[in-house]
């Protein structure tokens, strides 16, 4: 494929293929997906969780390739939800408060990854297809899960929407939530769920490896944008959405991975925000303020 | 009215009761203060309050029913908060949490529990931090912001655990006048756990003194004496007034709450 400084028809050009059309479809409600849900993470400080749970969704998906062998129907995307939705809800039963449960998820997180390890050496075979859940493979999705990617989408953003309020209240102040009635438990499992999900499909596009970078980091760059939940939640998916779409069409014409791509513009987005982000700030909050550390806070 | 009463009440964790036998109640509009040595069980009293654990024994009723999780009339201050460096979000924003963060479901257009909000923040003199994030504020600056999202769903009581620790004299000074006029002008009730009695002195209606298995409760006058603190405790136990009024309790060590 050849570039031309007229992006309108290399756009045109690339959109003609159809494993480009599946690669933005997918794409699109993935970068949303991990935009709100990685709004929560950061917020509930579960970066942790959220790298521990694809890990596991490794190990899932290592189970369906084996168990595809038998059962043709067995695509990978099936044993990453059933190994992120299984690991979130035990790392929530083992450790109900969300604040110190790094000890739990790190166990959880051993224990499946050892699952792997043993569907690995039962499937000699797997070389290729290891390699893809660890980096991503977008290029290669086809039209079935492109739409059950854009149903688990549709039920991410409809389940956020309903717990919104909730979720953010006991995310950020679990012990006043709790005594107001709010259910922290189990809104706790919401979120690992919609983790679990969230991570299952963007393993699809940037791999285990790399889930920070969609998961995790426009989040975290949104942080520093605005200090409005519904703002921040925005510009996340912005963000996320930004990195996915830049990172296929350079991809596209280029050699190179799409998901080195999207890491690296996600970070360099975030690194520009760092850097410059007092100058940026989005609202009326006096950003460049000097922080007043005299009290420790509490 | 009476907004608490317990009677004969025990509270502990499974087979360990950390204090027992307490019969005291709060009225309306009250300042209490809850004093006692490190692990005496004075956050128990706030759990069994909120509905968040049973009593072992005895009954306890607030607002004249059984203690349930969730009452809108309960304001609580807890002392732990998950607020440090990371915290971009903005004060207006917690605050209003208070009131809307418990309700399901979106409302994009309501502004209701907005200007709730904001009233709460004026009322606890911070408006102009409504915009700041909570991780630029102070100590003294997060404490009052906490007690609007406690006082943004007019609750007709406050339990506030250990807004006084981390601030210094100047602070606690003002924090104090501030939860003051909050009992005096809203009447509502404010149950305020402390660890040095002094500072409330001049606020107070009624101490809740917990320590060594045992509650002591009544005008802080009448509570804190030497005769009435070595009758119960069942040993010498000396209560010492300097001349500006500051009392010291000499004889309750602490840790010896644990018990």
């Amino acid at each position: 494929m050849n570039f031309s400084p007229n992006l309108i028809a290399d756009l045109q050009q690339m959109l003609q293929y159809q494993f480009m059309q599946h690669a933005f479809e997918a794409g699109t409600m993935i970068s949303i997906m991990a935009g709100v849900v990685g709004y929560f993470v950061v917020v509930r400080r579960s970066a942790f969780a959220a790298h521990a749970l694809s890990h596991i969704g490794f190990a899932g998906a290592a189970g369906a390739v084996v168990l595809g062998v038998l059962l043709p129907w067995v695509t990978p995307i099936y044993g990453l939800l059933a190994f992120t939705i299984i690991g979130g809800i035990t790392m929530t039963v083992l450790a109900p408060r969300a604040a110190q449960r790094d000890t739990e998820i790190g166990i959880v997180l051993a224990f499946m990854l050892g699952l792997g390890v043993l569907f690995i050496s039962l499937y000699t075979g797997y070389a290729t297809e290891a390699y893809s859940i660890l980096f991503g493979e977008i290029l290669g999705i086809s039209s079935s899960s492109v739409l059950l990617t854009v149903a688990a989408g549709l039920g991410v953003i409809l389940a956020v929407s309903i717990v919104y309020r909730p979720l953010l209240f006991s995310s950020l102040d679990e012990n006043v939530a709790e005594a107001k009635g709010l259910p922290t438990f189990w809104l706790g499992v919401v979120f690992m769920l919609l983790l679990a999900i969230a991570t299952s499909f963007a393993v699809e596009v940037v791999g285990v490896l790399l889930i920070f970078s969609l998961m995790v980091t426009p989040a975290a760059t949104a942080l520093h944008l605005a200090s409005r939940p519904g703002r921040v939640l925005l510009i996340s998916v912005l963000i996320a959405l930004f990195s996915t779409w830049v990172g296929l069409f350079i991809a596209f014409y280029t050699p190179y991975p799409v998901s080195f791509f999207i890491t690296a513009i996600s970070f360099s987005i975030y690194l520009l925000v760092r850097r410059f982000h007092h100058h940026l700030k989005i609202g009326p909050s006096k950003a460049g303020e000097p922080i007043d550390h005299a009290q420790p806070g509490p | 009215m009476k907004v608490i009463e317990a009677e004969a009440l025990s509270a502990g964790y499974g087979e360990n009761m950390i204090w027992g036998g307490a019969n005291f109640s709060v009225d309306q509009g009250e300042f209490v203060a809850v004093i006692g040595p490190n692990g005496a069980g004075k956050t128990t009293l706030f759990r069994l309050l909120l509905g968040l654990q049973r009593p072992l024994a005895g009954s306890i009723r607030v607002f004249g029913a059984e203690p349930e999780r969730g009452n809108p009339r309960i304001g609580y201050v807890p002392q732990a908060h998950n607020i440090d460096e990371q915290s971009h979000i903005e004060s207006l924003e917690l605050v209003r949490l208070g009131i809307s963060g418990t309700r399901w479901g979106f409302s994009l257009f309501s502004q209701d529990d907005k200007r709730a909000a904001l009233s709460a923040l004026e009322s606890v003199g911070a408006t102009e931090l409504a915009h700041r994030p909570l991780a630029e504020l102070s100590g003294g600056e997060l404490q009052r912001i906490f007690l609007a999202e406690a006082l943004v769903s007019s609750p007709d009581m406050l339990l506030l655990d250990e807004p006084l620790s981390n601030l210094d004299m100047r602070r606690e000074k003002d924090l104090l006048r501030l939860v003051n006029g909050v009992v005096r002008s809203r009447n509502v009730t404010v149950v305020l756990i402390a660890h040095d009695i002094n500072p409330l002195l001049p606020y107070l209606d009624r101490v809740i003194y917990v320590a060594n298995g045992k509650v002591a409760s009544g005008r802080p006058e009448e509570v804190l004496t030497s005769d009435r603190l070595t009758a119960m405790y069942e040993t010498s136990i000396e209560v010492l007034r300097d001349s500006k009024g500051n009392v010291a309790i000499i004889g309750i060590e602490e840790g010896l709450g644990d018990k």
